[in-house]
């Protein structure tokens, strides 16, 4: 099987999950008491940002190891890892707003959690932007790692300065999203949900990284 | 570590050698930071907004506007005549080279600042006297960590298309720390607050400045070695 289609299985894999997920978020979970229907959000929200988070953290990791080793995948690995990682990204920052709406009352607040995402976003559109700009493999390659390793650095930096930011200014929230029991259903649904965007995290990178390399050959 | 700093003096004194004698550079910078303190004054309805609310805004964003400007060149007029490889075939530590760079960026943005300031003060009457050396290290500190990464963005995106709008554009996300702590910081300077209200910020600028300047001569390197 040739990796291709092995990416292609693993992705039907993820999306029949992904139904699977819905059946469940929809029928299977109770209501949540106060904020109702638009908690079902969650179960699609918050696995696409922690998808978000393990392909941006891995394009950190492979930058690293590309530089060390001046080994072509690991910069193959980054840019098929960034790519999904972008649009994982779309969705996180689209669910987020729907929810926040009916619940906060506003469709966006500079929290510091939606701030670094925000920034970590556009970062990575521009390092898609500066790969595409390069056309010569190894300058884009070594251009790209060093940018990934910045960018790794970055959000910490990000996120500390929205935090002293916001404490300094303090701001209340409509109502704050605390769920210290969850039942079971939910977990169960929010668990199962992580791994079938984990799934598709694997499967949508396998697919571009094979792209990737048929990309090496024409060109 | 001796020879490190020679050599990179010698390169920043090369490249601000070659901006005095043109001037052109220099001169933009200065114009253009003038023009961009002008057009906030129109950007603002001084009946609503009193100008102690916005001037640390603006002083901030006008500083990082005149200094993604003027980082473009530092390797842009390398470019000519393949004088980049010139430098590299030259017996020097490339981190001397990133080094020179970032010296001669500093004083050249450090310029435009030093004359951006008293403008200010003068287009928003805000009185910068009494907290001027506060002031001066704050604008050093926060301008050394921008300008690092900057220094080193801008020789990734030399041989690229739209070199232009492609630093901004991979540049101001890395400007958010220290732009948002200069901004807090000088707004407590200006209102006469005490700096160990800010001690977090100041922290802050620091760590970036050290992060950031040590990853940047870790990374330069990579960037230029073929």
């Amino acid at each position: 099987m040739t990796l291709k289609t092995r990416g292609r299985a693993i992705t039907l894999l993820g999306l029949l999950l992904l139904g699977i997920v819905y059946v469940r978020a929809i029928w299977f979970t109770p209501v949540e008491r106060l904020q109702g229907g638009a908690q079902k959000i969650f179960y699609v929200h918050v696995p696409a940002a922690w998808s978000t988070m393990l392909a941006f953290s891995l394009v950190g990791l492979a930058s690293i190891l590309y530089l060390l080793m001046k080994d072509d995948r690991y910069d193959r690995f980054a840019a098929a890892s960034a790519e999904v990682g972008t649009a994982f990204a779309c969705v996180m920052l689209t669910t987020g707003p729907l929810w926040a709406k009916p619940i906060w009352g506003t469709w966006w607040t500079w929290d510091a959690r939606l701030t670094s995402t925000l920034f970590l976003f556009f970062l990575f559109i521009g390092y898609l932007l500066l790969r595409g700009a390069i056309p010569e493999a190894g300058t884009r390659a070594r251009y790209s790692a060093v940018l990934g390793i910045f960018g790794a650095a970055l959000v910490p930096f990000i996120h500390l300065t929205v935090y002293l930011f916001r404490t300094l200014h303090p701001q209340p929230i409509v109502l704050k999203p605390s769920a210290p029991s969850l039942p079971g259903e939910m977990l169960a649904t929010l668990l199962f949900s992580f791994l079938t965007f984990t799934v598709l995290y694997v499967g949508f990178v396998t697919q571009r990284y094979a792209m990737g390399a048929g990309d090496d050959h024409v060109g | 570590m001796g020879a490190l700093l020679r050599d990179a003096l010698v390169i920043a004194r090369k490249d601000l050698a070659l901006e005095v004698r043109t001037k052109t550079g220099l001169v933009s910078a200065l114009v253009f930071t003038a023009l961009v303190l002008t057009v906030f004054n129109f950007g603002r309805d001084p009946t609503a907004v009193a100008a102690l609310d916005l001037a640390p805004s603006i002083l901030w964003v006008t500083f990082t506007f005149a200094a993604v400007l003027s980082l473009n060149r530092a390797f842009q007029l390398e470019l000519e005549n393949q004088a980049l490889e010139g430098l590299l075939v030259s017996p020097i530590d490339r981190r001397s080279l990133y080094l020179g760079k970032l010296f001669a960026n500093l004083v050249f943005v450090g310029l435009v600042e030093a004359v951006g300031l008293p403008l200010f003060a003068l287009f928003f009457n805000v009185p910068i006297l009494h907290v001027l050396l506060p002031l001066a290290a704050l604008i050093a500190v926060a301008t050394v960590g921008f300008v690092a990464v900057g220094t080193l963005l801008s020789a990734l995106v030399i041989r690229v298309r739209f070199a232009e709008l492609m630093l901004p554009v991979l540049l101001l996300p890395f400007l958010i720390p220290p732009l948002v702590g200069a901004v807090q910081v000088t707004s407590r300077l200006l209102a006469g607050r005490p700096l160990s209200e800010v001690s977090g910020w100041l922290r802050l600028l620091l760590a970036y400045d050290i992060v950031f300047v040590s990853l940047a001569g870790l990374l330069f390197p990579a960037t230029v070695d073929e």
